[in-house]
């Protein structure tokens, strides 16, 4: 084969190699996302973080609006500090309240945002004030089952097959 | 009495085999920057490693997305999640499946032929000849092979995975019915540049480079005999497939295993 046609399929080969670098790191990874995109920085507190995780986005109204940065425990109050990254195009008032919300019931943790009505912005590095922990599904399903027995009458009854004892003390 | 001076002479064996490698892996090394200067001899090989590789990397590229998603989707669907089926492929295939099954096939369909060629030429006195001619047989014949082969394979790993994921696309998208939104948008959020999709790519360096290097030292040591270039050919598939999955373990651990 002649030396330029050898050159010529190589270099086709190398712009192949090029073209799938492209596909995965566009199309099956999220390098188009908040990568490269003017961000800046919010701290929020919570009691407990759940399984929020380093990377787990940050919702406004469902959009995501950036990404969880770092996560820390503050060694005075004992408290989860998130940072967050958030888009620069968007800003949020300074009342806005953060929580920790679930995708579907067993799904990722993520933070949402909810704005609030003030007439001052955050500033980069401020502290989000107004935040709710996560919500741990074991309390919750052991709060059930207490409430449970206490209607069907107290700690002594047996909690679940129990019909609805007549004389049972309602709280 | 015996057996430990068998079990001394095998451990010196291993000793000297490894500094024999080094010695000539630092050798090869070191011609790199001449025969550089002629970079046609490297795009031959390029040609000749890469290019006439791309066959059977695509087609064992397809074929391993399209099972991995077939299999994968079984499973997940008991659980509800087979939304889920780009992203457990995506990232079995950039992070081991891509750069190890590229490495295997490239030590069976490149890493054989080098040796063979390597091998051939020895016993034919080709090398020796060349030596006379005071032409560095390592920098004239071994270097180039090497370049090409390290270039090649880690556009062979990009195009298997690549080529995997859309076999797996066509699996679960098209055959299956899955949402594309939900296959696409999974695989985007769960799957990160740097660490997983960098880390592949070092990882098919690293490959590239002991596939040849393994490729190239076997050859050019081989007996210079038609059983013994056949034993070369032979040792460079059993030795770089090993020693592939071996490094596969130690850098998974290292990129893997805190996050």
């Amino acid at each position: 084969m002649s030396k330029r046609g050898t050159e010529i399929l190589v270099g086709l080969f190398v712009l192949l190699g090029i073209a799938a670098l492209v596909f995965l790191a566009l199309r099956a990874a999220n390098l188009s996302s908040f990568n490269g995109a003017d961000t800046y920085t919010l701290t929020a507190k919570f009691d407990n973080i759940g399984g929020l995780k380093v990377r787990s986005p940050v919702r406004s109204a469902g959009v995501v609006v950036g990404r969880v940065t770092s996560i820390a425990l503050d060694p005075k109050s004992y408290q989860g500090v998130a940072r967050l990254d958030i888009d620069k195009s968007v800003q949020f008032p300074i009342d806005t309240s953060a929580r920790i919300l679930t995708a579907g019931l067993l799904g990722d943790q993520y933070i949402g945002l909810e704005a609030g009505g003030d007439e001052k912005m955050f500033a980069p590095g401020d502290t989000i004030k107004s935040t709710q922990s996560a919500v741990v599904l074991e309390s919750l399903i052991s709060q059930f089952l207490f409430n449970k027995a206490a209607d069907a009458g107290g700690p002594s009854a047996p909690a679940a097959n129990a019909p609805p004892a007549p004389s049972g003390a309602k709280k | 009495m015996e057996w430990i001076a068998a079990l001394g002479r095998f451990a010196l064996d291993i000793l000297r085999s490894l500094g024999h490698h080094a010695a000539f892996f630092w050798e090869l090394l070191r011609t790199l920057p001449v025969s550089l200067r002629r970079p046609h001899f490297a795009v031959v090989q390029v040609h000749a490693l890469g290019n006439l590789s791309l066959l059977v990397i695509l087609s064992s590229g397809l074929a391993v997305g399209f099972v991995l998603a077939l299999q994968t989707y079984y499973a997940l669907a008991t659980y509800g999640a087979a939304d889920s089926v780009g992203l457990v492929v995506n990232l079995s295939l950039v992070r081991e499946l891509g750069p190890v099954v590229t490495a295997l096939l490239f030590a069976g369909r490149a890493g054989t032929s080098l040796t063979a060629e390597i091998g051939l030429m020895k016993a034919g006195e080709q090398l020796a000849a060349m030596e006379l001619m005071a032409v560095d047989p390592k920098s004239r014949v071994l270097a180039p092979r090497f370049i090409g082969g390290v270039v090649a394979m880690p556009i062979l790993a990009l195009l298997f995975s690549a080529v995997g994921i859309l076999g797996a696309y066509v699996v679960a998208v098209l055959l299956i019915g899955l949402d594309p939104g939900n296959f696409w948008s999974i695989m985007e959020n769960g799957v990160d540049v740097r660490r997983d999709l960098g880390n592949g790519i070092i990882k098919s360096i690293v490959f590239g480079v002991i596939c040849s290097f393994v490729a190239v030292y076997q050859g050019f040591e081989a007996k210079a005999t038609p059983e013994g270039v056949a034993r070369a050919t032979t040792r460079t598939v059993v030795i770089s497939s090993l020693t592939v999955l071996a490094m596969d373990f130690v850098l998974t651990a290292l990129m893997f295993s805190t996050r």
